[in-house]
């Protein structure tokens, strides 16, 4: 029998998904943690049917995105400017590497005596954690333009507000909007994290309830969930990526 | 600060009629003399060409002429006004088109860019920008992106986005350096006749010493180490000049020599 190609690479899982059903109703296995994937699938319909898991989804997600626009600015302005100016990038320096390394996490008990449970307090957490990708990889973009663009710029007496404007943004771009689709991965992690850690809404939470409620399938159903969503959104991330950027990726590949 | 100015004065032996005057230029950069010293005065409608062995200061002279360096030592003039800062009277050629033009911008795009520079309104450019195109022998490709189009046309295509600014001066660096030999004695004609047509000044920086004498009405040879003025050689050649005739007349085979034998000594 000949395969098409597109299903080899998901024999395996699926052998690993038939084998570990058979196993645990064989063993007939009892525990908190482990459940068989029908019972899994079963739960994450069930989940989705009554709409628990698409207002999490919703929650986690909102939270998410602020996080990754108020961060993602924040890093997207900061970059630019230590990527343009050497004085700002050199003064900065020990207080960005200083500020850095600190895990976004670690912030938690800050941010709750500051902002209370809920949206306020995630998106704090969370535009934490996306302003270091964002601004790293900016300053990197805006420093590495290629430096006969600016003396064109120059020659051409653009004014510096149009440098920005017209020269390293659009040359810096198809790289910022990498930094974002990193960002934006991290904003799911961090937004989950603070969830699971503390704040009681979203896919975190749903996550915790289900495990003190003992339900192992419908723990691990919101697990699969989790890995489906930030699938799905570097999924659409790169397919925008890759509609945006085509040419200029193409561009920013040769250089 | 009046003292020196005064003596810069005085030693300008032709203020009115040089366009870019240098007087006793010298270059530091790093704490080595890039350029000590050069003093030249280019007249309004000339094309001179610089020549020289690698390392002499060529493309530095050009940035200096250009307002993107500051010299350390002497001044750089324009119509008798120090240089600053890069003028809109003066556009600048960059050897290296690929990277010199926008890869996100079309033809039309990067034209559009020096227009909306000088303040064009957005109703006046699309004429102006096709205009353009059609001077450079690039009308129908105003949609092209830059790497859509070949070595030759890209450079046809900066050639153009110097034009829109309207310029006195064109400052060119080795601007057919990176193109095959018939693309480049194509391009040379099509640069005369534009040059013809516009007045325009020219300083023409390239290593290929039979495309100086072809195109220039003068060609300075620098010396390296520092960067200096080593020769200066009149090209009387009639005008216009011809492929094939010009480079077989006695005239240019002795400039030839002369260019050679100065080259082969500096190294």
């Amino acid at each position: 029998m000949i395969l098409p190609e597109r299903i080899k690479p998901a024999l395996l899982p699926l052998a690993a998904l038939l084998i570990f059903e058979i196993w645990m109703r064989l063993a007939d296995v009892q525990s908190d943690s482990l459940a068989p994937p029908s019972a899994i699938a079963l739960a994450l319909a069930g989940a989705l049917t009554d709409g628990s898991l698409l207002a999490a989804t919703r929650d986690t997600l909102a939270a998410a995105f602020a996080g990754l626009a108020l961060g993602g600015a924040i890093g997207l302005v900061l970059g630019i400017a230590l990527g343009l100016s050497h004085v700002f990038d050199r003064l900065m320096e020990v207080t960005i590497e200083a500020i850095r390394p600190i895990p976004s996490v670690a912030l938690l008990p800050i941010a709750l005596i500051a902002l209370g449970f809920g949206y306020r307090m995630e998106i704090a957490i969370v535009s934490f954690a996306c302003v270091w990708p964002v601004l790293i990889m900016t300053r990197a973009a805006v420093g590495g333009i290629e430096p006969r663009l600016i003396e064109v710029a120059r020659v051409l007496r653009l004014s510096q507000l149009d440098r920005v404007r017209k020269i390293v943004i659009p040359a810096a771009l198809p790289r910022i909007f990498l930094a974002f689709r990193l960002a934006a991965g991290i904003a799911l992690i961090v937004a989950v994290t603070v969830e699971i850690a503390i704040n009681p809404l979203g896919l975190g939470a749903g996550i915790m309830t289900a495990q003190q409620a003992l339900r192992p399938d419908l723990m691990l159903a919101y697990l699969v969930w989790i890995g489906v969503t930030g699938f799905a959104l570097n999924a659409a991330l790169m397919a925008a990526q890759k509609t945006l950027f085509g040419r200029a990726a193409a561009i920013g590949d040769q250089a | 600060m009046a003292e020196p100015a005064l003596a810069l004065v005085q030693s300008s032996p032709s203020p009115a009629r040089a366009q870019i005057a240098f007087d006793n230029v010298a270059l530091m950069l790093g704490g080595k003399a890039i350029i000590n010293t050069i003093s030249l005065d280019v007249a309004a409608g000339e094309i001179l060409c610089v020549v020289g062995a690698s390392g002499c200061g060529k493309t530095t002279a050009l940035r200096l002429a250009a307002g993107l360096y500051q010299p350390t030592g002497g001044s750089v003039r324009f119509e008798g006004e120090a240089m600053r800062a890069p003028r809109r009277e003066i556009a600048v050629v960059f050897q290296d088109y690929g990277k010199a033009l926008l890869p996100w911008r079309t033809a039309a795009g990067n034209i559009s860019l020096a227009l909306e520079t000088i303040g064009m309104p957005s109703a006046q450019r699309e004429a102006r920008i096709t205009e353009l195109l059609a001077k450079v022998g690039l009308a129908g490709h105003a949609a092209k992106y830059p790497t859509e189009m070949s070595g030759g046309m890209q450079q046809r295509l900066q050639i153009a986005r110097c034009l829109a600014q309207d310029p006195k001066v064109l400052l060119m660096d080795e601007p057919f350096g990176a193109l095959d030999a018939m693309t480049r004695q194509g391009l040379q004609d099509e640069m005369l006749a534009l040059v013809a047509s516009t007045g325009a000044t020219v300083v023409f920086v390239t290593h290929d010493l039979e495309e100086a004498i072809y195109l220039g009405d003068r060609v300075i040879g620098l010396l390296p180490h520092p960067g200096r003025v080593g020769l200066e050689l009149k090209i009387d050649l009639p005008r216009p000049r011809d492929q094939l005739a010009t480079r077989e007349h006695p005239e240019f085979l002795r400039l030839r020599r002369a260019l050679f034998d100065f080259i082969k000594a500096s190294e």
